[in-house]
């Protein structure tokens, strides 16, 4: 009785969205079983969308996560409780819910056309101005992206890191083991599983992101989200809902493929543990 | 604004939020259950109904009218609303005005057989004419004067207003332009804006075939419209950002190719603030109506002919001039010279022969926009 209200929740938000989806990618327009929205998945507007999306999460995630992974090990250093301890976790826990329109408005309001650091820069000679790299998928939305995926990873990956005892690598030493060593025989196999599994995390979380480019990006929907988007809006193009949802099928599919290697991960790394 | 594209979400949401209410929906409870009203409900022109006194008097009965999607400085809406109460005593209920032409058809079909149903629709001409099934036909007593291309002969639908596409500009920071070439030089580097991608945005389309008209396409071939925003982006002047009213005010949208009526309107709100003018290049000049109709399932039937008779009388047609758009009955006005002379003056001169897309060049060109766009601007 008690998960009740869970069931009902994954129903309503997960197991219905998802079956609405998935049988509207196989309706024609007058409501039969056709094949030709997967067909038209093949068109070139929406593949080259779907391999920027593709792109798009797989940078930001590996950058988010060398470089949030790195900040988690510099923030361990810290003393424990310390004001920059504190002070570094609680702003990346800020800044990694600081997504959407609001992020995207923070972006153009400093470095947009007329924004505060560009018309800066002008008046000292530096010009950025006429640049519109901001609003392209592969330069603005990668750094925008890359901006809330740093903190994301810092808070996912510290308990990971802090987990490591510095017993261990005392033991490494008096062994007479390098810090190469350590790394490489002690502390990067204990993380490495956490911190694969955090940057998936990462991709999922870039690729299903959409306020905060919908706010950047308004022309040629290069990445899938912004695409399906159009399909639902569209004044111009009608009738291609369903098309959208054979795009949000495809997305589907490839969550599916990172939580798979998620699921194994995990598994490899309790037998580790269970040892 | 109107013409904006929304988010998914709030289709979907809207889309499921579409099912639980018609599963639940209250009773019907319509006035048109009187024997006047079924009458007017079929009235096919107010003689139908025994001239215009008598379809005054079942309107004033029926007493409100349902509008939708209406915003108060589109076109002029706030003042023909006002006007048209004041006119006949005949209360407007007006929801939703910043819905999308797409929204009202959803909107009627949720709606349908309640009193709060659209009375009337005003629609871009892609979305009216995927639902022609849901108008009631209807002839204004001006219905001789519109244009035929504007119409449909038994006046299931009717062009209402319209504009031609033009360019907006902030004349105190770049030159003006005579044509849509002239946007390819380096004065407008990083400054140009179209108003929404084409591929979602009626207003943006028009601008991709206003360029192919201006770089030697046609109605027919706009492939030249889609590789002159290429080499705009080419050459660093095209500005892949939705202009609005607040970035024209602010100056990160210097340039941006919009309707000749918006642009003109935002002219006359930014007055003192900037210099914004409005030109149509010459021999690029693309029309687009907006479609006026009648809801078959209208709650008050009698008052929706009504509001179509007030629109199409001289006094509509000259208050949605003064709002900027070119009403339908310009031609027949200017002869019969009942047009607002000083609101007709007002709008920015046009030189060449005006091009309207017909049903065939739109699917043709949407299909191209479809396959090209995002490759020339991604």
């Amino acid at each position: 009785m008690g998960v009740l209200p869970f069931f009902a929740y994954t129903t309503i938000f997960l197991l219905i969205p998802t079956l609405v989806v998935a049988i509207g990618a196989f309706l024609g327009a007058d409501n039969t079983f056709t094949t030709s929205n997967v067909r038209a998945l093949s068109q070139p507007a929406i593949v080259s969308s779907l391999e920027h999306s593709v792109i798009l999460s797989a940078v930001t995630s590996v950058v988010g996560a060398v470089v949030g992974g790195l900040l988690a090990y510099a923030v361990t250093t810290a003393r424990e409780g310390g004001t920059l301890r504190r002070l570094v976790t609680s702003l990346c826990g800020v800044l990694a819910q600081f997504g959407g329109v609001t992020l995207a408005f923070a972006f153009i309001a400093t470095v947009g056309l007329q924004g505060f650091l560009t018309l800066r820069l002008q008046s000292i000679g530096i010009d950025l101005g006429n640049s519109t790299w901001l609003f392209e998928w592969n330069k603005g939305l990668m750094l925008v992206y890359t901006y809330f995926q740093i903190p994301l990873m810092l808070i996912v990956f510290l308990p990971a890191v802090e987990g490591l005892r510095p017993q261990w690598r005392e033991a490494a030493e008096t062994l007479g083991g390098s810090a190469w060593d350590y790394w490489r025989r002690v502390g990067g196999p204990i993380l490495a599983p956490s911190f694969i599994g955090a940057t998936l995390l990462l991709f999922t979380n870039a690729f299903s992101a959409y306020a905060t480019a919908a706010a950047l990006v308004s022309q040629g929907s290069p990445i899938l989200p912004l695409n399906i988007a159009g399909t639902f809006s569209s004044e111009v193009i009608l009738g291609q809902e369903n098309i959208g949802k054979a795009m949000a099928l495809a997305m589907v599919a490839v969550v599916a493929v990172v939580m798979t290697l998620y699921a194994l991960l995990e598994r490899r790394t309790s037998k580790w543990l269970g040892r | 604004m109107k013409t904006f594209a929304r988010p998914a979400g709030v289709a979907l949401v809207a889309a499921l939020a579409a099912v639980g209410i018609a599963a639940c929906s209250p009773p019907a409870k319509s006035s048109s259950s009187s024997a006047s009203g079924d009458k007017a409900a079929s009235a096919t022109s107010a003689q139908a109904l025994g001239g215009m006194d008598a379809l005054v008097a079942a309107a004033k009965k029926e007493g409100t009218l349902n509008v939708i999607a209406l915003p108060p400085d589109w076109a002029n809406y706030g003042e023909i609303i006002k006007a048209f109460t004041a006119k006949y005593g005949i209360k407007v209920d007006s929801a939703q005005p910043d819905a999308s032409s797409a929204d009202e058809i959803t909107a009627a079909k949720n709606l349908s057989g309640q009193s709060k149903a659209p009375d009337v629709f005003d629609l871009s001409a892609a979305v009216a004419s995927a639902n022609t099934a849901m108008f009631a036909p209807y002839k204004v007593t001006t219905f001789g004067q519109v244009p035929d291309k504007l119409k449909d002969a038994n006046g299931t639908w009717v062009n209402d207003y319209g504009g031609y596409m033009s360019i907006g500009y902030d004349a105190g920071k770049v030159p003006a332009p005579a044509s849509v070439t002239d946007l390819l030089k380096p004065a407008y580097k990083g400054k140009v804006a179209l108003n929404g991608d084409p591929t979602k945005a009626g207003a943006a389309f028009s601008g991709v075939v206003m360029a192919a008209l201006g770089n030697g396409g046609s109605a027919d071939d706009i492939s030249k419209g889609v590789d002159f925003f290429k080499q705009l982006k080419n050459a660093g002047n095209f500005l892949p950002v939705d202009p609005t009213p607040a970035t024209i005010e602010s100056g990160q949208t210097p340039v941006v190719i919009d309707w000749d009526y918006l642009n003109v309107a935002q002219g006359a709100k930014l007055k003192g603030k900037l210099d914004w003018k409005t030109v149509v290049p010459a021999n690029a000049v693309v029309g687009g109506y907006y479609v006026q109709a009648i809801n078959k399932d209208a709650p008050h039937p009698a008052a929706a002919r009504l509001w179509q008779e007030f629109l199409y009388s001289d006094q509509g047609q000259n208050l949605w001039l003064k709002g900027g758009a070119r009403p339908v009955r310009e031609d027949a006005m200017t002869k019969a010279g009942t047009i607002d002379a000083a609101a007709h003056s007002a709008l920015p001169p046009t030189q060449g022969t005006p091009v309207f897309l017909t049903p065939e060049q739109e699917t043709k060109a949407k299909n191209y926009l479809a396959a090209n766009w995002a490759n020339a601007v991604g």
